[in-house]
């Protein structure tokens, strides 16, 4: 339609057509990657927004920056935006769907309408729960356990709990399309073994949207049955069953944490082995590893409810399933390392975050390996240890992933460089930023001080001052590349195809791509990571 | 210790040591690996960075180290398992003889009964040295009792009994938190446990008073309610004679057998129809909403109390029957 015909740059996905109209209606998936992209960095300073606050108010012992129940629905509102909003949709839905059809050489997903679909369900979802906010918000914590939130909690629970369950679709048809799509869509000679591990990561969280977010579903329904009609399902005065919800709930929720560190995981296959020009060490173990997590990570569900009250021989079980689960995640972590050996190494700033994300996530996970020891979960449940341990595989982990991701493909994308040496910068200020906010926590954690306390005994405050001061400089760390990004889509330099040098089907097609992907369908007949036969950049670097 | 950064909690309990050392053997190990980790990353990417090694040596993968990242980490992990469950073993199980306090939460207070009727809120006296078992129970939503000088936790439950048990080593004032998160004031739901040298205590409870101890307040109710017209002593009741049932197996109409517990009896209060004692109809009434979480732990604790060897009979109509056996 809109022939705007550019006299330098040869027609690409963004300039292909133009207006608001061609974005909403797009099929598109490098566009409705875009729509993800900014709608869930709006949900993510909404939802940090929120973090800094109650960083604020935990400077001081005493409740005073703001009140119980204000204290309340904000650790509620940042974990369900956080998780629900941001941290589950945020690879997939944006560098996912860009990706997997670039990476498999295929022109776009399977199902190119319910991917659009599915970011409409996703924004249906997040304005129902964030209506549910602007109205008072909600304080059952995002784990709406019950019957606290059936039958105690005054506040919006019905529209967070609906938000949810309609976000919930959006994530189970993104993971249809990639299962569908990486099965049938592969271009000739893609095989299963010459495939990404990005995509083989995505592959993995896509079974668990499948498999695991109908149980949410059915779970936050129940919620919203029991509150409503006073249907007696989880509260024993009605004759249900409390721990039923939190069975339920976990089912999904805890299967839901590897939704989130999957495919940040495999965003850093692509760059440990761009930036230290090697093939993956063990891909095979790798890719059965991402699958491993998937198929275990089903069930280890109870290890949330170690002193809930479930019987003695079901949490000696899902305590010795929690161990096997940590297994494939440190074969994954020693692969990445060995990569590394005997590589020719650059330290540009997807390495950089990369290396972040190798670090915070062992600290993250031999942390879990704590918690899955029951003696020493029944002191430390529910305590800031639990909390230092989910930001450190979250955010430590899962950010630094999307982070090291958006700086990797942000050329691919958008067509143009970001400024290296502001990205350099950030890379360090989030890494100690991070450590200074949650380190600390895990002391706070082991001395006991419960999780979810608006106000706390003196004795815990020079630590959650420290805490409250590395806040201050991730939210710097964070700010600094959602500048330079937007400044680098007017000002940065114009990206070559593969500024890299990267190997992947991805970087074999302008950048920006074209609309369709590739003006050829391309065929494979090389392993991934095929740095071997790559030639050497031309750039000179490090001398 | 620091005075006024403490960066690690007291140990009160006899349990506490053995929490610490598998924490302790944790952080050795991991702080083994993430420095592993972390040095390996910097050795590789000083070593190898680009300028100094401009070209990748290709590696395909190894299977002895595949196989050994494998079975060592599970290896260990297995030392951990084994440890960890040991020490929940033990929480789960309290010693006999154990002195008994019934606790009830609720939103946002902690409320205490010792079995000798004396009552605490937010407040826990207990002696140094003495198994101390707590009978909890929740009137609203979930709480959690959390002791950390004790390492101990435990979820208090709505509508059933949860219990929890330490041995205090070390006289003192403790942190009590709730630990599950229970709406506004959450974080106010605070408390202490005050260990005590077993001579204070005494006295304590005596200057303290109570009106009757919590089997008599149990055995009023269970006379006001009327559960004495058909739980009689004898064998002629309409409901079984409870005399020497409470911790025995008792045979259910269905052919099932359940072990006579606190939730057995709460349940067999609350909804009587739930499992049937065989031999007897299901006619008794549900007492759901007339009896208290307190009136509950009083009528189990009389009920307890009727298994234990009495020095003078409960009052009332006596004559403790053998247990009656029903063949249907």
């Amino acid at each position: 339609m809109a022939t705007a015909v550019q006299t330098v740059e040869r027609e690409n996905y963004l300039n292909s057509d133009y207006g608001i109209k061609s974005w909403l209606l797009t099929t598109d998936h490098k566009r409705i990657a875009l729509l993800y992209l900014v709608s869930i960095t709006a949900m993510f300073w909404i939802g940090g927004f929120f973090a800094m606050l109650i960083r604020l108010e935990l400077l001081t012992p005493a409740g005073d920056l703001v009140s119980s129940d204000t204290y309340n629905k904000l650790f509620t509102m940042h974990g369900i935006i956080m998780v629900f909003f941001f941290l589950i949709p945020s690879v997939p839905a944006t560098l996912g769907n860009f990706l997997i059809p670039l990476m498999v050489g295929a022109k776009d997903l399977a199902f190119p309408r319910v991917n659009l679909l599915s970011w409409y369900i996703y924004m249906v979802g997040a304005i129902t729960a964030l209506t549910a906010m602007v109205m008072g918000g909600v304080d059952t914590g995002w784990t709406f356990y019950t019957p606290f939130s059936t039958t105690y909690s005054n506040t919006h629970v019905m529209g967070a709990a609906i938000g949810i369950f309609i976000t919930g679709f959006s994530s189970i048809l993104t993971g249809l399309n990639f299962i569908v799509t990486i099965h049938r869509m592969r271009a000739p000679g893609m095989t299963w073994r010459r495939l990404p591990l990005f995509c083989w990561a995505n592959y993995a969280a896509a079974l668990i949207m499948v498999l695991g977010t109908p149980v949410v579903a059915i779970t936050l329904l129940l919620v919203a049955l029991e509150r409503a009609f006073n249907i007696g399902i989880f509260n024993p005065q009605l004759g249900g069953d409390p721990l039923l919800f939190q069975h339920l709930f976990w089912f999904y929720s805890h299967p839901a944490v590897y939704i989130m560190i999957l495919p940040g995981m495999g965003v850093i296959n692509e760059i440990v082995t761009c930036f230290s020009r090697k093939r993956v060490f063990g891909y095979e173990f790798v890719a059965l590893a991402s699958i491993a997590i998937a198929v275990l990570g089903f069930l280890v569900w109870a290890h949330h409810m170690f002193v809930a009250g479930i019987s003695v021989y079901a949490a000696l079980v899902f305590s010795l399933l929690s161990y096997l689960v940590a297994i494939p995640s440190a074969v994954k972590v020693f692969n990445w390392t060995a990569t590394l050996y005997k590589g020719s190494i650059r330290y540009e700033t997807p390495m950089l975050y990369a290396f972040g994300f190798i670090g915070l996530f062992t600290v993250g996970g031999l942390t879990g390996v704590f918690l899955a020891s029951l003696g020493v979960d029944v002191h430390v449940h529910d305590t800031y240890f639990v909390v230092a341990h989910f930001h450190y595989v979250m955010v430590g982990g899962m950010v630094m992933a999307y982070m090291a991701g958006l700086h990797f493909w942000w050329p691919k994308i958008t067509g143009r460089m970001y400024p290296e040496a502001w990205a350099k910068l950030s890379a360090l200020l989030v890494f100690v930023g991070f450590n200074t906010t949650f380190l600390p926590l895990f002391i706070v954690g082991y001395m006991g001080l419960p999780r979810r306390y608006h106000a706390y005994p003196p004795e815990f405050q020079v630590l959650n001052v420290l805490s409250t001061a590395g806040a201050s400089i991730l939210a710097v760390g964070y700010v600094l590349p959602m500048i330079y990004f937007l400044w680098s889509l007017r000002y940065g330099e114009p990206a070559p195809p593969n500024p890299w040098n990267a190997v992947g089907l991805e970087w074999m097609t302008p950048s920006p791509p074209p609309t369709h992907n590739f003006d050829e369908t391309p065929i494979v007949t090389w392993e991934a990571y095929d740095y071997e036969h790559q030639p050497q950049e031309e750039v000179t670097v490090g001398h | 210790m620091w005075k006024n950064l403490p960066l690690f909690p007291e140990r009160a309990s006899a349990l506490a040591w053995q929490v610490d050392g598998l924490y302790f053997l944790l952080l050795g190990v991991s702080a083994f690996f993430t420095l592993l980790i972390f040095a390996l990353i910097l050795v590789f990417a000083l070593k190898y960075r680009r300028s100094v090694h401009p070209h990748a040596v290709q590696i395909e993968g190894s299977l002895p180290l595949e196989l050994a990242w494998t079975l060592i980490p599970l290896g260990i992990c297995m030392i951990f398992f084994a440890w960890g469950s040991l020490i929940y073993f033990q929480e789960a199980r309290p010693p006999k003889g154990a002195m008994e306090v019934y606790v009830v939460g609720k939103q946002w207070m902690w409320k205490f009964e010792h079995e000798t009727g004396q009552r605490e809120i937010n407040q826990l006296h207990v002696p140094i040295g003495r198994d101390v078992r707590l009978v909890m129970s929740s009137q609203d939503v979930i709480h959690d009792f959390f002791v950390p000088a004790f390492r101990v936790k435990a979820d208090v439950l709505p509508g059933r009994f949860t219990e929890l048990w330490f041995r205090p080593t070390k006289t003192g004032t403790y942190h009590l938190f709730c630990s599950q998160y229970c709406g506004t004031d959450h974080s106010r739901m605070i408390g202490q446990v005050i260990v005590m040298e077993p001579v204070a205590f005494q006295a304590w409870l005596s200057a303290e008073g109570a009106t009757g101890t919590l089997p008599e307040n149990g055995q009023q109710l269970f006379q006001q309610l009327g559960c004495a017209t058909c739980h009689r002593f004898d064998t002629q009741g309409r409901g079984p004679n409870l005399t020497g049932v409470f911790g025995k197996a008792v045979l259910l109409d269905d052919g099932r057998t359940v072990v006579a517990d606190e939730n057995y009896v709460r349940e067999s209060i609350l909804n009587p129809g739930a499992k049937i004692v065989s031999g007897f109809k299901p006619i008794m009434p549900s007492f759901q909403g007339q009896v208290s979480e307190e009136s509950l732990m009083a009528l189990v604790a009389y009920i307890k109390s009727l298994a234990q060897p009495q020095p003078n009979e409960p009052g009332g109509n006596h004559a403790p029957a053998p247990e009656k056996s029903n063949v249907q």
